[in-house]
């Protein structure tokens, strides 16, 4: 156990390294050096995201337990890593002519990767907290990067304030779990969880609830969502398209690891907890988007819904349902990705603009752009053929699997509610007369290359499905089989 | 020439075509020129392609043919699997002869023209698609992804409250369906397969028959549309543009009816009939109630909209009538329905191209400027009736004569509806044709154009054809139509059987 192992945290090491490395270029660089740091990064991002691919034959601990490598962490840190670079991209051209081109914007995104990286990665509740705290505090700052927007510097403070807040549930539920149980890492918890007579003590359970009120916190699941919409609105648009990408790819994976690696022989336990939580989100995403007039809080509230419908498969507490969470979320990145990118290209005499009704008659103004949003808002709103449907499926082929009948009914007529203002966004786009000369034509380089690849993903995820779904097969596999 | 994957070739050339007008390049006329052509080359190719269902189908066989197999999601046992037999191939062969006369009959439609054919042609790969699949999750894929063209289709050409009635088709679909695939989910895990040919001999167990049918029923009676949730029926269909009510009553309402009759009431006999009383209510609501209301519309979309509510009622209680009779005449009924709708529709069309109104008030006299179209409009008037000779009355008498054999009140209740069936469509006859042309800007009114009758002339072919003639259709429908109901007795019988013992035993 001595043995630090570093080979097994290769892309961890890799980002840390060129993080303060770019960091360093640009302090001496100085203020031109923002293009630079942006593409290395993106760069470094993709040379980890292959590191992370490097088959490690199966599960590796390192650094004396508190780490590990294993598909399950692979298959996360792959797409929080391809989340972040395409964020970085379509941040690009958007941060220039907003006036906030700091290079400090991309080696923040870098570190926040390392967290999410170190995030799923974890084995043990100290080196989780670690990860989970970089991640979060290099997302406070980005969230109010824009430092003269009002609006985002609110963004960031409440984003600060009640992220501290989580934390703070976090390491109460870690205490007591610890207290009751002796030890903070995974392996041992899941057996000494259990006292002589099969029960779970009462603290330990209290932890347990603890510890997800926390994590539910970070996937902005509710009722633990309030920050969501605020921070949303308020954090410039690439900013946002990231929140609403790589964190919550990390923190729903870290959730999964958490519940079903430590707490697994309490599944019984934490079932009823998951249940809620998809139950609420679902319900809340489907319902408070309706009102929405700001397509930002709209995305907020839609990934509220998201996360709900990830955590149904979560809830079936198996293999199969740990595969539908990572299916729903890659696909969720995809389109997620895509409607941000559509969101970037609406700007009018080189102001951006965030109401919905000003993508009227978009279809005629930018045809391509309304196709793409219109393929992400379909997709989203779980129509076949497109991606979002699958993702669906897979979840609700777990939670029908486990017997959660109630669940997949209420999961899917949330699904026609929510498929309501998805529409509309389609609506607005297509049946309605353009006002004024329409969005300012020209697209940046980021934000198109992201919504072509991400529509065709979306569009074409049927014809061949087998690639995504047999890995998260495997990295599924891999969160039971170890 | 059995070779080829002609079900492949039938369902996905249409998106082909889509592709390639996506591609064109020009100006605006240009464009619109071009796509006009192409979708409707496209979908004659796709209608010849598709012939061989007809003349190289094998009428003694009451399996699927013409089927192809490959893997699409390995692990799950979800297969891309096509194939028809002769429930599903004479709907292929109705969305295939349908969409390109919807194409020739949109032929002024000026704005968004490339759209425009792309959304039917996308459209006719779903609807092909969805009779043609034989595994489950392909088939609700198909099925749901139709609405999204149509969803277009309704929303961008449509009429004064397209919005409205967009969401409305869009959201009620869409609830009826979403049930369904739970269910289809809870039948993959009760018996690890979504092939359909595997399911139809899968014998559920009794108690879970009844939530999986309560399911399937949910998304089939929207769609169908049963009473009372066919309201988005008359708001979709009067604000469609004139092809897409066509494609929309001709096509979309048979997914419903080819439903209950593939996988409702074979796969779920216990249930279908546990639910025959409800079925048959609500069928014969939707007939007399339905009619009625047709009675008093002012706007003409309106009443054939809602007649065809009528009709399909006379459909839903065919099938669930369980007898041979019954669930030819609902087949029947549906193509005959899906021609003869149609085309009253294509007549609504043309009035309202040069009028812009569908008010029947506006009309009146038509038979005086316009001729050949009082004689088109009264051939499909006719066929809507039932009058002998024509496709509407085949299929009705065989619903009827099954019905009998079910239930007798049934049958008489739903007898009336014949009959005021006549009533609203001769009064609607009589005030747009007949009378006084009392109207000025009716005076002006140019006859069919060339373009028109060549839209109408197939319509009018296979109306009579099918009218005078019905025997190739039975024939093709026979051996698998027998094949269900045979099914169906042999279920019932052993429910009965099974509910004597338990009874016998419960007394013991």
């Amino acid at each position: 156990m001595t043995d630090l192992y570093f080979s097994a945290a290769l892309p961890e090491l890799l980002l840390a390294f060129s993080g303060l490395a770019l960091l360093m270029l640009g302090v001496f660089m100085g203020p031109n050096s923002t293009r630079l740091v942006s593409w290395l990064a993106v760069a470094v991002l993709l040379v980890a995201s292959v590191l992370a691919l490097t088959p490690e034959a199966s599960r590796t601990t390192a650094f004396s337990g508190l780490f590990v490598a294993d598909p399950f962490a692979s298959f996360a840190k792959v797409l929080a890593f391809l989340a972040t670079a395409a964020t970085i991209l379509m941040g690009l051209e958007f941060n220039r002519r907003e006036g906030f081109d700091r290079f400090e914007y991309p080696v923040l995104m870098i570190f926040a990767a390392l967290g999410m990286s170190m995030m799923v990665s974890a084995n043990d509740l100290m080196s989780l907290y670690m990860g989970l705290e970089l991640q979060s505090l290099s997302l406070y700052v980005l969230a109010a990067f824009r430092r003269d927007s009002v609006k985002a510097t609110e963004a960031g403070l409440k984003y600060f304030v009640l992220g501290a807040l989580s934390s703070g549930l976090y390491l109460y539920g870690a205490s007591l779990i610890y207290g009751f149980s002796g030890t903070t890492n995974f392996e041992t918890l899941a057996a000494s969880m259990i006292d002589q007579a099969g029960a779970v003590p009462l603290g330990a359970m209290f932890g347990i609830v603890f510890v997800s009120a926390a994590l539910a916190f970070k996937i902005s699941a509710a009722p633990f969502h309030m920050w969501t919409p605020d921070v949303y609105e308020g954090a410039p648009t690439p900013v946002t398209a990231f929140f609403a990408a790589a964190p919550k790819i990390a923190a729903i994976a870290l959730f999964a690891r958490v519940l079903v690696e430590p707490f697994g022989p309490l599944a019984k336990d934490w079932q009823q907890i998951v249940v809620f939580i998809a139950i609420a989100s679902m319900l809340i995403g489907a319902f408070a988007a309706i009102a929405q007039t700001n397509i930002k809080r709209l995305m907020a509230y839609s990934s509220i819904g998201h996360i709900g419908y990830a955590l149904v498969g979560l809830s079936a507490g198996d293999e199969t349902g740990v595969r539908g969470v990572l299916v729903y979320m890659a696909i969720y990145l995809a389109m997620n990705l895509t409607a941000f990118a559509a969101i970037l290209c609406m700007k009018r005499e080189g102001k951006m603009v965030e109401t919905i009704a000003d993508l009227a008659g978009l279809a005629r103004t930018q045809p391509l752009v309304a196709a793409a949003l219109a393929i992400a808002m379909f997709s989203m709103a779980g129509i076949p053929p497109l991606a979002g449907f699958f993702g669906k499926l897979y979840v609700f082929l777990a939670a029908v699997s486990a017997g959660l009948y109630a669940l997949a009914v209420i999961g899917v007529l949330a699904s026609v509610v929510s498929a309501y203002y998805y529409l509309r966004i389609v609506k607005i786009m297509y049946f309605d007369a353009p006002v004024g000369a329409g969005f300012d034509r020209g697209l940046d380089a980021g934000p198109a290359a992201v919504l072509g690849a991400g529509a065709a993903f979306t569009l074409l995820f049927f014809a061949w499905p087998a690639p995504l779904v047999g890995a998260a097969s495997v990295a599924a596999a891999a969160l039971f089989g170890g | 020439m059995t070779d080829w994957p002609i079900l492949s070739l039938v369902t996905f050339l249409p998106l082909a075509g889509a592709v390639f007008i996506l591609a064109v390049n020009g100006d605006e006329a240009s464009v619109a020129r071009n796509a006009r052509w192409a979708a409707l080359w496209t979908s004659l190719v796709v209608f010849v392609v598709s012939l061989p269902l007809w003349f190289a189908f094998d009428r003694t066989n009451a399996g699927f043919q013409f089927v192809e197999r490959s893997v699409w999601i390995p692990g799950y046992g979800i297969g891309y699997h096509m194939g028809v037999d002769g429930i599903s191939a004479p709907f292929i062969l109705l969305s295939t002869f349908l969409t390109p006369l919807c194409i020739l009959a949109s032929w002024h439609v000026q704005t968004r023209v490339r759209e425009y054919m792309v959304a039917f042609l996308v459209l006719e790969t779903f609807m092909v698609g969805t009779f043609a699949s034989l595994d489950l999750l392909l088939f609700y894929v198909f099925f749901e992804a139709v609405l999204i063209p149509m969803f277009l289709i309704i929303g961008v050409w449509g009429g004064k409250r397209r919005v409205y009635a967009a969401f409305k088709f869009f959201l009620y679909t869409l609830a009826g369906s979403v049930l369904m695939l739970v269910a289809m989910l809870a039948i993959y895990w009760q018996t690890e397969t979504t092939n359909i040919v595997e399911l139809l001999d899968y014998d559920f167990p009794a108690p879970m028959q009844t939530w999986l049918w309560l399911a399937f029923f949910a998304s089939f009676a929207v769609k169908v549309p049963m009473w009372p949730v066919h309201t988005w029926l008359p708001d979709a269909h009067v604000e469609a543009p004139t092809a897409g009510s066509v494609i929309l009553a001709g096509v979309l309402l048979k997914m419903g009816g080819y439903g209950l009759i593939r996988f409702s009431v074979p796969m779920f006999p216990a249930a279908s009939e546990l639910f025959t009383p409800l079925v048959f209510t609500l069928s014969i609501v939707a007939v007399i109630y339905t009619s009625l209301v047709a009675l008093v519309q002012e706007d003409i979309k309106k009443l054939i909209a809602y007649s065809s509510v009528a009709h399909m009622g006379f459909v839903t209680l065919g099938i669930f009538a369980g007898t041979r009779q019954g669930v030819e005449g609902a087949m029947f009924q549906m193509i005959s329905h899906g021609i003869v709708s149609g085309a009253l529709f294509l007549c609504v069309g043309v009035i309202y191209d040069r009028l812009h109104t569908r008010e029947i008030a506006r009309y009146g006299g038509l038979v005086h400027r316009m001729p050949a179209y009082a004689t088109v409009f009264m051939v499909f008037t006719m066929a809507s009736v039932g009058l002998p000779g024509t496709s509407g009355f085949v299929g009705e008498f065989l619903v009827l004569t099954g019905t009998f054999e079910a239930s007798t009140w049934a049958a008489a209740l739903a007898s009336t509806g014949v009959i005021l069936g006549a009533a609203y469509m001769l009064y609607l006859y009589r005030r747009v044709i007949f009378g006084k042309l009392v109207h000025a800007d009716l005076q002006t009114m140019p006859d069919l154009s060339l373009r028109e009758k060549l839209v109408f002339a197939p319509l009018i072919v296979g109306t009579l054809w099918l009218g005078i003639q019905p025997q190739p259709v039975l024939n093709m429908l026979g051996p698998s139509v027998q094949n269900i109901v045979d099914r169906y007795d042999v279920a019932r019988e052993q429910n009965r059987l099974n509910s004597h013992a338990q009874a016998a035993e419960q007394r013991q």
